[in-house]
């Protein structure tokens, strides 16, 4: 780490100039950004500053435990977090959007850290942690988009999905085009991802790992561990949650219940 | 015993209590008011929608006894609102033989419409008839008929009652909801009054 330079605040009140400058340009041209803008930088100072004190006291702490219950606590969060950007929601669907996201994104960090980096211990955070984080900040955008496109694409074809039930199609018969095309919608932004890798972007692990001055080679393969893991995290997920929430839609006879799913009006 | 059956069929508020009866060979007209619950209650006998209480059997076997698809194949519900299920003709007579409940092996496909035709150019009257000819693909043993020949002219019409009749008389059972006064006359089948 002999190339890190370090951030003093007087640095990072340099780098807000930034922000205030564009919420000057909002204000002279009237086009209402400033606030938000503003609401928003702080919000992230508030976030960024607590998630480094807590991560500093975990390092601290030694032993798995808060580890743990760091990583439980993530990846609870974005389970709900999921569920919230949709716009359709099925009865029993936070349940199954926080276990997916539990079960797959601690399975896939696991794996990772246990069996590719082989750090010992597996929880040592400063690994773990980030990785985990990486990993369900993908997941959720995939799991939200594919419950978003599953419930969506049941309530859009639901003449269609109702005939073939009416031939005597099974659940899975009726339902396997959406769910198709659902986990397809759900894999896209971390397929795109991993296209543009490198050509269009240098993404924003190996960024850091750069400024923090790792060898350029070293960090690309961090990043091309670090994109398989997140991709197996998202399609695992995205598959889950997608084929879980496509049954919650029928009953035990296999009969389409609708008025099971709740439309809202989405947070985002 | 009759050949399909429902007994104390409830579901409300719309209907409670309701049993009918069919013959093999026999065709109902189901009449009511509109807004009665005839839709939900075709539903009901084709499991599509729950029911509070009471059953149905086809042939002596109640319909608990079996999966739903294995049920549904056999008591068909033809919805109001026909509806293409892919692309063409071909593509969806083709969807619903591949489905696995489907026992039917038949390679000959009905020649009503063209086989190639897009379904997104199909009119109304030409859905309900794709709707028809795909329903018996499967082999069903009793229609359940839900205003499925409304949009057809009146000579489109008849031959519509011709098939469907035709087909019941292979030992089928249908039974119709229709706001056509004259087709229970026309085809010669019972009215039964709904609720």
């Amino acid at each position: 780490m002999s190339g890190l330079i370090e951030l003093t605040p007087f640095d990072l009140a340099l780098a807000a100039l930034l922000i205030l400058a564009n919420a000057a340009v909002s204000i002279a041209l009237d086009l209402r950004l400033g606030r938000r803008l503003a609401l928003a930088a702080i919000r992230a100072v508030v976030q960024l500053s607590l998630l480094g004190f807590l991560l500093e006291r975990i390092f601290n702490a030694g032993g798995p435990l808060p580890v743990i219950l760091m990583l439980v606590f993530m990846a609870t969060l974005s389970g709900f977090e999921a569920v919230r950007r949709t716009t359709r929601r099925v009865r029993g669907i936070t349940l199954v959007s926080t276990s997916v996201m539990l079960v797959t994104s601690l399975v896939i960090a696991f794996y990772g850290v246990h069996f590719v980096l082989e750090v010992d211990p597996w929880w040592k955070p400063q690994y773990i942690i980030p990785i985990l984080g990486m990993i369900l900040g993908n997941s959720l955008t995939g799991v939200a988009l594919g419950l978003e496109t599953t419930l969506e694409g049941f309530s859009r074809e639901r003449d269609q999905v109702e005939s073939l039930l009416a031939h005597g199609a099974s659940r899975r018969e009726a339902s396997h085009d959406i769910v198709r095309r659902a986990v397809r919608t759900g894999t896209i932004p971390i397929l795109n991802a991993m296209v543009a890798a490198g050509l269009i972007s240098i993404p924003g692990m190996m960024t850091g790992q750069i400024l923090a001055g790792e060898d350029p080679m070293s960090a690309s393969r961090y990043q091309i561990f670090i994109l398989f893991s997140i991709t197996g995290a998202v399609a695992l997920g995205t598959i889950s949650v997608v084929t879980l929430a496509s049954r919650l839609v029928f009953d035990e006879r296999c009969r389409l219940r609708l008025d099971r799913v709740r439309e809202v009006g989405g947070d985002n | 015993m009759s050949f399909f059956s429902s007994r104390d069929l409830t579901r409300r508020p719309w209907f409670a209590d309701k049993s009918i009866a069919l013959e093999a060979g026999e065709i109902a007209v189901l009449r009511g008011p509109t807004g009665s619950g005839k839709t939900v209650f075709m539903r009901a006998l084709a499991d599509l929608d729950p029911v509070d209480s009471g059953e149905v059997l086809l042939a002596g076997v109640e319909r608990g006894t079996m999966s739903a698809p294995a049920w549904r194949r056999q008591v068909l519900y033809l919805r109001q609102r026909a509806t293409a299920l892919t692309p063409t003709v071909r593509a969806d007579y083709e969807r619903v033989l591949a489905l696995k409940a489907t026992e039917s092996s038949t390679t000959e496909l009905p020649t009503e419409l063209p086989l190639d035709r897009a379904t997104e150019q199909l009119s109304g009257g030409e859905l309900q008839w794709l709707a028809l000819e795909r329903a018996l693909l499967v082999g069903p043993k009793v229609l359940l008929l839900d205003e499925a020949s409304s949009a057809l002219d009146r000579e489109s019409a008849l031959r519509f009652e011709a098939r469907v009749l035709a087909y019941v008389a292979l030992g089928n059972a249908a039974l119709w909801v229709a706001h056509d006064t004259e087709l229970a006359g026309r085809i010669g089948a019972e009215e039964l009054a709904f609720p």
